[in-house]
C-alpha cells in the first residue's frame, strides 16, 4: 500500500490555491483570443482586449486575476491503494487553504457564520468532496468561486415531461437575470438529474471542465451547442456593454435522476472562472 | 478620452454622458456592504459618516491585501447593486459618483437624476489591470473590517464608462 503524507496534500492544496487564482486557464484564454477575432462590437473588443491584458499582468506579477479571490472548493479523489498518514486529511486541506491565501496574498472573503458574519480571517474552511477511487494515485482540484457570479446561480425541479426547449429556456433566464452584473463573458456549468444536492454539485463540477470540452453523449453536445448558441443571440456582451460574446462555453453534467423529476441548475462561472488541478 | 479629476463637482459630472469612456484621476473611497451598512446606521442615529461624502467617489470594492510594494495586488470592482438600499441616502449627503459594476435600481437611477451624480462602469474580472492605476491606498474607517473597511485611494487615469449620467440616462436601459 502507498503511504501518502497528508502534510504533501497540505502542500499541494496550498500551490493550487495560487496557481488558480493568479493564472488564467489556457482554455479560456484560447476562448477569448477566438472571441476577440469573431467580436464585429469595437466596445465589446476593447473589453476582451482588457481581460487578456489583465492576464498578462497576473501572471507576470504573481497578482489574483480578480479581488474576489472567491470561497474555494476542494475536490480530492483519493486512490483506495493509498493510505494517508501523518494526521487528519480534513485538517490538511484547510492548513492548505490557509497556508495559501496567506502566501499569495488573496483576499480572505469567508465568514463563519452566514448570521453572524464574523471573517474567518483565513478564507477556511473551504467546501471539501471527497471520493474513493481505484488505484494508488491522488487528484487534487482547487476552484475559488467568486460571489458575483455565484449569486447568479440558480437551481429548479422541472417536471419529467419538460421537454429541452424548458431547459434551454431556465438556463437563458439565469443568465438574463445575471445580465451585466456578473462579469460577463459567461462559462456555464449545467447539472442535470440526481437529486436536489447532487444537481448543483454537478452544475458547479461542469465548471472544472475546460470551456472547449467535447462531452461524450451526443444528445448532451447538442442540448450544449443549443444553449450556447441561444444565449448568445441574448446580447449581453463583455462588461454588459453588447456583442455577440456573452457566454464562452457550455458545459452539462448529468447524473441518473427519480421518474418524477428533472433537476437542473446552472452555475454561473465569470469570464476567470478559476481551477487548478494536480495529481500527486 | 476625457480626463477628469476629483473632487467630482457638479460642473464636471454634469458634462459627462452615458455610454462615454473616461480616465478618472485624483482621491476617491472605497466602501462595500458592510462599510454601506454602517455609514447608514451612523447617518439613521443623526451622527456623521467617517468620509465627507460632498462630491467624493466611492468604489465599490474589496481588494485583495497590500504587498510588499505597499500596494493592493488586485482591486476591482464588486457588483454594485447589493448597495441599492443605502445609495439614495449617501447621494442626498452629497456623494457625486459611484464605481461599480452591473445595473441599479430604479431608486438609485432616479435619485442620480435628482441629485445630478454619476454612476461610473469598471471591468469586472479585470482587478490586477485596474491595481496598476492606483498609485496609493490608506485605511481610514472601520479599519478593523479588512477588505471590507474604507480605504482612501489616491488613482491616476483609472478607466472607467458612464453607466448612468447626471440626466439619469442608464446604458443598460437603452431602447
Amino acid at each position: 500500500m502507498r503511504k501518502v503524507n497528508v502534510n504533501d496534500i497540505r502542500d499541494v492544496v496550498s500551490e493550487l490555491c495560487i496557481e488558480a487564482n493568479v493564472n488564467l486557464r489556457g482554455d479560456i484564454r484560447k476562448a477569448l483570443k477566438n472571441a476577440i477575432r469573431k467580436e464585429a462590437n469595437k466596445k465589446a473588443k476593447h473589453v476582451l482586449e482588457i481581460l487578456l491584458q489583465n492576464a498578462r499582468v497576473a501572471s507576470m506579477e504573481n497578482r489574483a486575476l480578480c479581488q474576489d479571490t472567491g470561497m474555494v472548493s476542494v475536490y480530492i479523489r483519493v486512490g483506495q491503494d493509498v493510505k494517508l498518514v501523518g494526521g487528519s486529511l480534513k485538517e490538511a486541506i484547510d492548513r492548505g487553504v490557509i497556508d495559501g491565501y496567506k502566501k499569495g496574498f488573496l483576499r480572505k472573503s469567508v465568514v463563519k457564520s452566514p448570521i453572524l458574519r464574523d471573517n474567518t480571517a483565513t478564507n477556511a474552511p473551504p467546501i471539501i468532496y471527497t471520493d474513493i477511487v481505484n488505484g494508488d494515485g491522488i487528484n487534487i482540484t482547487v476552484m475559488p468561486k467568486g460571489f458575483g457570479s455565484e449569486n447568479k446561480s440558480k437551481l429548479k425541479m422541472l417536471d419529467p415531461t419538460a421537454d429541452k426547449k424548458e431547459i434551454i429556456s431556465f438556463v437563458l433566464q439565469a443568465v438574463k437575470e445575471a445580465g451585466p452584473d456578473a462579469c460577463p463573458p459567461y462559462i456555464l456549468g449545467i447539472g442535470i438529474g440526481g437529486t436536489f444536492d447532487k444537481v448543483a454539485s454537478l452544475a458547479k463540477q461542469a465548471l472544472i471542465l475546460p470551456v472547449d470540452n467535447i462531452n461524450p453523449e451526443k444528445y448532451l453536445r447538442k442540448l450544449e451547442r443549443a444553449i450556447m448558441k441561444e444565449v448568445n443571440k441574448i446580447g449581453i456582451g463583455p462588461m454588459g456593454l453588447g456583442g455577440r460574446t456573452t457566454c464562452l462555453g457550455v458545459n452539462i453534467l448529468e447524473y441518473p435522476t427519480h421518474i418524477a423529476g428533472l433537476p437542473v441548475a446552472v452555475n454561473v462561472g465569470c469570464h476567470i472562472t478559476r481551477s487548478a488541478s494536480k495529481v500527486i | 478620452m476625457q480626463r477628469i479629476t476629483t473632487p467630482l463637482t457638479k460642473s464636471v459630472r454634469t458634462q459627462l454622458k452615458s455610454g462615454e469612456e473616461v480616465l478618472l484621476s485624483g482621491t476617491i473611497y472605497t466602501a462595500r456592504d458592510v462599510a454601506h451598512k454602517r455609514m447608514a446606521n451612523l447617518m439613521q442615529k443623526g451622527k456623521k459618516p467617517p468620509i465627507d461624502l460632498k462630491n467624493a467617489v466611492i468604489y465599490y470594492t474589496g481588494p485583495t491585501p497590500i504587498r510588499g510594494d505597499g500596494l493592493f495586488g488586485s482591486c476591482g470592482p464588486t457588483t454594485s447593486s447589493r448597495m441599492d438600499n443605502f445609495t439614495p441616502g449617501l447621494l442626498k449627503m452629497g456623494l457625486g459618483g459611484m464605481i461599480g459594476k452591473g445595473k441599479r435600481n430604479d431608486e438609485v437611477r432616479s435619485s442620480i437624476e435628482r441629485y445630478k451624480a454619476v454612476y461610473f462602469l469598471a471591468v469586472g474580472g479585470a482587478g490586477a489591470y485596474l491595481s496598476k492605476r492606483i498609485v496609493s491606498s490608506e485605511a481610514v474607517a472601520f479599519k478593523e473590517l479588512g477588505p471590507e473597511a474604507i480605504y482612501r485611494l489616491e488613482i491616476s487615469d483609472f478607466p472607467l464608462v458612464v453607466g448612468i449620467d447626471s440626466r439619469g440616462n442608464d446604458i443598460y436601459r437603452r431602447g
